[in-house]
């Protein structure tokens, strides 16, 4: 199969527990990032992404122990993003069993973090978040933000994709943050112009409302993978009947088990 | 003596040299039934079962810190003593012979051909799980679906050889599994491939097992434990690569 759309949860953790109320039936602790993630894995994940919304620095070691709790216990691949401001950061994180990291504010800050990141540990496992709003001041249409969406940067988002990939990006993580909240669906627009820049995988997010949206990030979008949060946290969907529509829609999908 | 208390099932030696992240092979075959360990140690490689060599990141850095560390020589020793051994995505690539990657940094030269860069007009890396299309039955994939789907992501692939027991197919049909008698390695990464690729790495350890337990029937090792070829694959050791009697699937 040459190219396999991957479906991917989202999950917000602080302090190493997992927030923004997770709702599944029969689950014992909504808090439990392993718990969660084993429930992810059996209803068919391809991967997931911890992102860590921890404010205070201090507290990072509980990532970490979250990670390495993570990897004891579920065998699929898994991302952490988040507060990751150097190289040593990011060993940390992988050490403990995390399988690739994510990079958002700190590469925008100091591109060279991600070359120092893939060169030490190889571009598989380190992923660039964008964060991109429409933005009629930028030749590509959008521009990104950092700090959770809140902080202009003056930068063009395609041509920061492009620049993240020649610095070593293995994979892009672009969330449109117009959509992010909204469950009006993806910025295709935005998802399209990024996927057909550059020639490492794209994972959309932001907007996912509906089991339609996920088929249209792949079909219309060009992504190589979605990720979502609401719609499978609160029990609206399971990963299963999400990877059954994008079957039906003639996306092909690791089929769910 | 771990926090996942796996300790009773036959030793493996992870062997670690230095590189990224190791811990999930070591966790992978501990949830497998072995008794994971990872480890430099001379005399802890020597009682061990078995040896698997892991590997993330690019085939040069890998090559050299296994280099740094001896463990080329103790790899390259295993294998031709026939004893049980696993390569792991950059881990299969450091068998061959060298790789397109880095020209001019030899691999171990266990299989004597080379790694290419996957061809044609596809995303690199693949980053995705893709399905197995095996070429005759091996042991390896006892008790799994025909068309197993497991986690690849690799941007290099082994050149193809009468060693191959899996390929998938992603532009080309790109390598994924090779099999000589009790050398065993793959491009993908089994301890990231949920229930089959934990089936894989499960298929493994009970090819170590004394007794006639293990799933597919693999035959027994020696009474005494040596370190003599323990079954991995019910392969002659003329090297002819007929298939397995019994693979369960």
């Amino acid at each position: 199969m040459t190219r396999v759309a991957r479906v991917i949860p989202c999950l917000d953790v602080d302090g190493g527990r997992v927030v923004k109320g997770v709702n599944f039936v029969g689950i014992r602790d909504a808090g439990d990032p392993v718990e969660l993630a084993a429930r992810y894995d059996e209803q068919g994940a391809d991967e997931l992404v911890f992102l860590d919304i921890t404010a205070s620095s201090d507290r990072r070691d509980t990532t970490v122990a979250m990670a390495r709790a993570v990897a004891d216990e579920v065998f699929i691949p898994f991302t952490v993003g988040g507060g990751i401001r150097t190289a040593d950061d990011a060993r940390l994180l992988l050490r403990a069993g995390a399988d690739k990291v994510s990079v958002n504010t700190a590469a925008v800050r100091r591109p060279e973090l991600v070359s120092e990141i893939s060169r030490t540990f190889g571009v598989q496992c380190c992923v660039v978040a964008i964060d991109a709003r429409a933005s009629s001041e930028q030749a590509g249409g959008y521009e990104v933000f950092t700090h959770g969406g809140r902080t202009r940067t003056g930068i063009d988002a395609l041509e920061w994709a492009c620049e993240a990939e020649r610095l070593g990006a293995g994979e892009i993580l672009l969330t449109s943050m117009d959509r992010d909240g909204t469950r009006d669906g993806f910025d295709l627009t935005l998802t399209e112009a990024v996927s057909a820049a550059v020639n490492v995988p794209v994972i959309a997010s932001g907007g996912v409302g509906t089991l339609d949206h996920l088929v249209e990030g792949v079909v219309g979008g060009g992504a190589d993978a979605v990720l979502a949060a609401s719609i499978f946290h609160y029990g609206q969907h399971t990963v299963a009947e999400a990877k059954t529509r994008l079957i039906a829609a003639g996306v092909t999908v690791r089929p769910p088990p | 003596m771990t926090a996942d208390g796996a300790s009773s099932g036959p030793l493996i030696a992870i062997l670690d040299y230095g590189i990224g992240n190791l811990a999930s092979a070591r966790k992978g075959f501990a949830r497998a039934g072995a008794d994971a360990r990872l480890t430099a140690d001379r005399g802890l490689i020597a009682d061990a079962r078995a040896l698997v060599l892991p590997g993330v990141g690019a085939f040069a850095p890998c090559m050299r810190a296994l280099g740094r560390t001896g463990l080329d020589e103790v790899a390259v020793e295993a294998v031709a003593a026939g004893r049980p051994f696993m390569g792991i995505c950059v881990g299969m690539q450091l068998l061959f012979a060298g790789s397109e990657e880095a020209p001019s940094e030899p691999g171990l030269g266990l299989f004597d051909r080379q790694v290419r860069l996957i061809p044609g007009e596809v995303k690199r890396p693949q980053m995705q799980w893709n399905v197995l299309d095996r070429r005759g039955d091996h042991p390896m994939f006892a008790g799994l679906d025909r068309r197993a789907w497991v986690y690849f992501v690799h941007s290099y692939a082994a050149a193809d050889g009468d060693d191959v027991i899996a390929t998938c197919r992603y532009g080309a049909d790109l390598v994924a599994a090779v099999a000589r008698g009790n050398l065993w390695a793959v491009q993908f990464h089994p301890e990231k491939s949920s229930t089959a690729g934990l089936r894989i790495l499960a298929n493994f350890v009970a090819g170590l097992s004394d007794g006639s337990d293990s799933p597919a029937g693999l035959g027994s090792n020696p009474p005494d434990g040596s370190d003599s070829p323990a079954g991995l694959g019910s392969n002659p050791p003329d090297g002819a690569d007929s298939p397995a009697e019994a693979s369960g699937s």
